[in-house]
């Protein structure tokens, strides 16, 4: 059918793994936010969900490393970390290969994308799918950009993922949501951690609910690792999501919340 | 120097459980498949996370390495702090220090 549901939100693995440490209030905030996005994505009723990711050395390596990945299995497992530390229990989720073996060749009409019959799920989607589908019932693509490991994927070429990804999932009768899921600026799992510059991801969440393109791609890595971390890279993941939706972006919460180690967000975008 | 193999060993470390199984059995049988330098394999053995942290390996990875320890997070950040006081500034990657070591900025 088409793209049905766009959004995006934080992943950071302190969400789940250290959440009685941030004031509860906040807390609540954040938690709420996920389950106001999880109502919108559910009330679209979706035959899969793409989650767009900026892993974390779960699958993709120096040895290897694409700019652009998705998955083309029948299932999945995470999270691969330790489950007691992250706080999220193992699960298997469905995967929906025919459906992703149709995306990935319409994808390859104008994004080349390696394709993969095996993927660990780590935090990067394991958070996400704990709050967006508690019950374990959404089939998932997983899907990645090089936000980790330099040179990294250039911003335009996320631009242009996303933008494939609308027009192959335009052309499935199935009907697709994406989630995109990365942090503004943070300086994860460095002494730096907790560290946000909430001046700068405001900044970005304007451009990025307006869907001003030129705005977001006029970011260079040399200022985004300057003033927002090199956590900041994973904007790559919102980018794409804005260039599947086209319309205006919709910011549930925005909850800078140190001891998670991000600004936590979650927003949904109007598909046009 | 060999930050690669240093990183590559806790990549699998990171999503291998029968990597892990034997690491944790024996870390010197599974630190002799990769081309580490007595530093590197010191900093692994004792385990010293600050210098793993000042070597350069990506935090992602580092994070993971220090959780399957059951390093606790406001110690796994201690100890990168410390370890920058101890051997100086992070010599490469993209995780480098913006904080003193004697800020802490959340946990």
């Amino acid at each position: 059918m088409s793209l049905v549901f766009v959004g995006v939100c934080s992943h950071a693995p302190g969400i789940t793994g250290r959440e009685e440490r941030a004031p509860r209030e906040l807390r609540d905030e954040l938690y709420a936010g996920y389950a106001t996005m999880r109502a919108a994505l559910e009330d679209t009723k979706p035959d899969a969900l793409i989650v767009i990711a900026a892993e974390h050395f779960a699958n993709f390596f120096m040895n290897n490393m694409p700019s652009f990945a998705l998955g083309m299995a029948d299932q999945y497992h995470g999270p691969i970390e330790d489950a007691d530390w992250l706080r999220v229990p193992q699960r298997t989720v469905k995967g929906a290969a025919d459906l992703s073996r149709r995306i990935i060749s319409a994808i390859m009409q104008t994004v080349d994308v390696s394709y993969c019959e095996e993927w660990k799920f780590d935090h990067g989607i394991m958070v996400p799918l704990h709050f967006l589908d508690p019950g374990n019932k959404l089939p998932v693509i997983p899907a990645n950009i090089n936000c980790q490991g330099p040179p990294l994927t250039p911003l335009h070429r996320a631009w242009a993922f996303g933008d494939a990804i609308r027009r192959a999932a335009d052309t499935v009768p199935e009907r697709i949501a994406l989630v995109g899921t990365g942090g503004i600026s943070h300086w994860p799992a460095t002494p730096d951690s907790g560290r946000i510059n909430e001046a700068w991801d405001r900044e970005f969440l304007d451009k990025w609910s307006r869907n001003d393109r030129d705005a977001m791609l006029a970011y260079k890595d040399t200022e985004i690792y300057r003033n927002a971390g090199q956590g900041g890279f994973e904007i790559r993941t919102f980018i794409s999501a804005a260039a599947a939706a086209r319309g205006r972006g919709n910011v549930i919460c925005y909850t800078p919340i140190p001891i998670y180690a991000v600004g936590c967000t979650t927003a949904t975008m109007e598909i046009v | 120097m060999s930050l690669y193999q240093l990183s590559k060993l806790m990549f699998d470390l990171n999503r291998d459980n029968a990597v892990k199984e034997a690491f944790r059995a024996d870390p010197r049988q599974v630190i002799v498949k990769y081309d580490l330098d007595d530093e590197e394999r010191r900093a692994i053995m004792d385990p010293d996370i600050g210098l793993l942290y000042v070597l350069g390996v990506n935090g992602q990875l580092l994070m993971h390495y220090a959780a399957l320890l059951g390093i606790e997070w406001s110690d796994y950040l201690q100890r990168m702090r410390d370890g920058v006081k101890m051997h100086g500034p992070v010599r490469a990657g993209i995780y480098t220090m913006t904080t003193s070591p004697d800020e802490k900025v959340a946990g």
